[in-house]
């Protein structure tokens, strides 16, 4: 369970340094009145802290799959599994998606409409890639030998990267609605667009861990966890 | 006491969030069913709660007459799993979650923060929706070939998934993992709405060291769950690999009826860390609501302020956050490293010092209070009891060496019936009692409450006292029947009857409680908006019950905590949170 501890760890480090910030140690029994604004400046919106909140708990839930992960390549047999190379392709896009992603978002911040609407379309098409690009991967990985039952690696692999790929999905969901419903406010489009900027880099960066995962790179990282802990 | 602004409307500084007004519904469907009003989806979560609880009230009366009166009543093994197995599981997470962070969450958040409604509204109305569909998905499981899964609310690999296991190899055990992983997509987006209402939407000067304990309770539950009920839904999703793709997640080599199974490899252990890794903040993430709730009732039919109001919160903070690392004490049995358990006993411990501060603050609220033995109050005291009762029997637990002979004995049965059925169960009581006036604007029968309040305080102390002993003696949990054995006797047997014949009566006072409810909707005593001279913010709302937007044209303006009470110079016994004036003459801090 290293992974998710170090995880809660830093999220409830994150809370206890926040919750200081928000003057938990002031005595309310003693103040009346209206209380002074603890924050100088806007605050973020609530779409801000809503995806703040939610990319934590996915955050969480991707953690809690790379504990079993790790926790399940302690039980023998574990065969480990060899990725087939349109994974790198794949990673490629999903790098273009969220590099064209922030640059329709700077775009919608400058007013440029049209160069927003390539941006966009570049960025949809780069996810759309992504996706297709992992079904290949899956059935690469079938006809190569790796298939859902073949070991725990690859087991692993296609539930990880399906839970993965939902996400992405969910996420091309919302851009396409905030491409439709917000392309009349240009205050609701940039803001729809930041965030779906910010949830496609989380979305690489899970990716990525993922991949360290898969790769067996985080292996060394793991012994040195068991050893402290053991 | 200081006041911060000096003059009461001086310096009242501009919203942090624009005052946007929801979009009222214009259809009844719109208003009555699919609403997107929080108070609205709380009285929806709480019907669906209550109505299901009741389905496990059921169950665990079928239980108690098998284990009461083998003779008479006898039902077989494996109707006697399932009946376990889905009591456990709708008690915990179906009733206990649902109505504390779904039902009082929805109900209180916006009000006692003044907003005027959860930041997300329609995502909030998609949560019941979703949970809904959960319970539905779980009571499908009776009726479905085979009933329901029998594995056991903590539904261990491999048995859950074998075929000796009732609904382990038919359709039970798939419709109980697809509930739960739609109630935590359900939980999810409530959750998320409950958290960003409480850091986004507070109204001018409610600070979050002015919040009532109320929301510190479910706010914190609320983040809990966020971050420990996606171990449940990884644990699920695996196992449904397993069950119907067939992996081995959780599944190591076995022989089943002498053939063996295609599965190899998995770790049953793996899913255990999980499962409790969600399992153990879960009896937080029902205990804090509560905490919070009967902290708020204590003071207010106390007439007190509340005591170490700061220490409170930092406790409830710091049972949030030490109850992520004491998951493995429910695995002693399953062997670990010593060191381990050294260290999970002593984290296990350590959680005792801040639920001790809560229990010490409560009794300090109490003492030299004007303590009024109201139906709320009469719960809460309850409460604490029954708490310190469970708590202390989870001492024993929480200790390996003791831990071991007592796992699987009734013994822990009777613990954990204590502390997070009871004790739960009397805070949902005594806030329903509390809140009912707001959320209808009409009293509950008292004579009504007091009766339902005996007979459940008693009869719960007569069901589970008796059953410690039993379990001590040594009777062994999950069997339907032990028959003949040499120790034990005679006693044993008619002390289950006991038990059971109390359960009945226990059981029954709770219909009387339902008929209390829907009685007075329309017959109950006019309550007035604040029979209770509470201080908090949700009594001083312009209608009662509230309507939609809660706060008329304009949001309240908050200027002190919510727990002036009996503050020397004041008009009343209570100064309202919003009321800008204070004590007439100035009171000494």
């Amino acid at each position: 369970m290293t992974v998710i501890l170090v995880f809660i760890v830093s999220a409830i480090v994150v809370a206890l340094w926040w919750l200081v910030r928000q003057g938990v140690t002031t005595k309310p029994w003693l103040a009346t009145g209206v209380a002074p604004m603890l924050q100088v400046g806007p605050g973020p919106s609530n779409q801000h802290a809503g995806l703040g909140i939610f990319i934590v708990v996915i955050g969480g839930l991707f953690a809690l799959f790379g504990s079993a992960f790790v926790m399940r390549m302690d039980t023998e047999p574990w065969s480990a599994m060899t990725l087939p190379p349109v994974i790198w392709a794949n990673t490629l896009q999903l790098i273009l998606a969220s590099l064209f992603l922030h640059m329709a978002f700077n775009a919608a911040t400058r007013g440029d409409g049209p160069g927003l609407r390539r941006a966009a379309m570049i960025a949809g098409l780069a996810t759309t890639g992504f996706l297709i690009g992992q079904l290949l991967a899956w059935r690469e990985m079938a006809m190569g030998g790796d298939g859902l039952t073949t070991g725990p690696a690859a087991s692993f692999f296609y539930i990880l990267s399906g839970l993965h790929g939902l996400h992405i999905l969910g996420g091309l969901g919302a851009l396409g609605l905030v491409a439709t419903r917000s392309r009349a406010d240009p205050d609701r489009l940039t803001l729809g667009l930041g965030l779906c900027a910010t949830y496609w880099d989380f979305l690489l960066i899970i990716w990525a861990g993922l991949l360290v995962l898969f790769l067996g790179w985080a292996n060394q990282f793991v012994d040195i966890c068991r050893g402290l802990l053991t | 006491m200081v006041n911060v602004s000096h003059q009461p409307d001086a310096n009242v500084p501009p919203a942090e969030v624009p005052d946007v007004h929801p979009p009222h519904a214009h259809s009844w469907l719109g208003k009555w069913v699919f609403s997107q009003d929080a108070k609205y989806i709380a009285i929806q979560y709480s019907c669906t709660a209550i109505a299901i609880g009741m389905v496990a009230l059921v169950l665990s009366w079928l239980m108690r007459l098998q284990l009461g009166f083998p003779d008479l009543f006898s039902f077989s093994p494996e109707a006697y799993y399932q009946f376990i197995t889905m009591h456990g599981m709708i008690m915990v997470v179906y009733l206990l979650t649902a109505i504390f962070l779904g039902g009082f969450g929805n109900y209180l958040i916006p009000l006692m923060v003044g907003a005027r409604d959860m930041v997300f509204p329609f995502v909030n109305m998609l949560s019941y929706w979703v949970y809904l569909l959960a319970v539905v998905v779980l009571v499908a499981s009776f009726f479905a070939p085979g009933g329901p899964t029998g594995a056991g609310w903590t539904l261990y690999p491999p048995q859950a998934i074998l075929s000796g296991t009732p609904g382990g190899q038919q359709a039970g055990i798939i419709l109980m993992l697809v509930s739960l992983i739609l109630f935590i997509i359900g939980f999810t987006m409530g959750g998320l709405n409950y958290v960003v209402t409480v850091l986004q939407a507070r109204t001018r000067g409610m600070t979050l060291m002015r919040m009532p304990l109320t929301v510190w309770g479910i706010f914190t539950a609320t983040v809990m769950a966020l971050l420990a009920f996606p171990a449940l839904f990884v644990a699920s999703v695996m196992m449904l690999f397993d069950r119907l793709l067939g992996t081995s997640f959780f599944m190591p080599t076995l022989v089943e009826m002498g053939e063996q199974l295609s599965y190899g490899g998995g770790s049953p252990i793996v899913f255990q860390h999980l499962f409790w890794f969600f399992g153990h903040p879960e009896v937080y993430i029902v205990a804090l609501p509560a905490f919070g709730i009967v902290s708020d009732l204590i003071s207010v039919h106390a007439r007190k302020n509340i005591f170490g109001y700061r220490m409170m919160v930092w406790a409830i903070v710091g049972i949030g956050a030490l109850s992520f690392i004491v998951w493995a004490h429910h695995m002693y049995v399953s062997g670990m490293h010593p060191y381990f358990g050294f260290f999970f006993a002593t984290t296990t411990l350590i959680i005792a010092v801040p639920t001790a501060i809560k229990v010490y603050n409560w009794v300090l609220t109490l003492w030299q209070g004007d303590i009024h033995l109201t139906t709320p109050m009469l719960f809460s005291l309850a409460f604490i009891v029954t708490f310190v009762n469970g708590g202390l029997t989870g001492l024993f637990l929480g200790n390996v060496v003791v831990d071991v002979p007592l796992s699987d004995t009734m013994f822990v049965v009777a613990h954990f019936h204590m502390v997070m059925g009871v004790a739960p169960l009397m805070v949902i009581f005594g806030a329903i009692y509390h809140w009912y006036p707001k959320m209808t604007g009409r009293m509950l029968n008292d004579a009504m409450g007091k009766i339902h309040f005996w007979v459940t305080f008693v009869g719960a102390y007569l069901i589970f006292f008796p059953m410690h002993y039993v379990g001590i003696v040594g009777v062994p949990r999950r069997y339907p029947e032990v028959g003949d054995s040499t120790y034990l006797t005679a006693p044993v047997d008619n002390l289950n009857a006991f038990i059971s014949i109390m359960a009945f009566i226990v059981g029954a006072a709770q219909i009387m409680f339902l008929y209390n409810i829907i009685r007075s909707v329309w017959n109950g005593k006019p309550s007035g908006d604040n029979p209770w001279n509470a201080a908090s913010l949700e009594w001083h709302t312009p209608h009662t019950p509230p309507r939609h937007g809660n706060w008329g044209d304009e949001l309240p303006v908050v200027y002190r905590w919510a727990y002036d009470y009996s503050v020397p110079g004041a008009r009343h016994d209570f100064i309202a949170q919003n009321d800008p004036e204070g004590p007439a003459m100035p009171a000494h801090a």
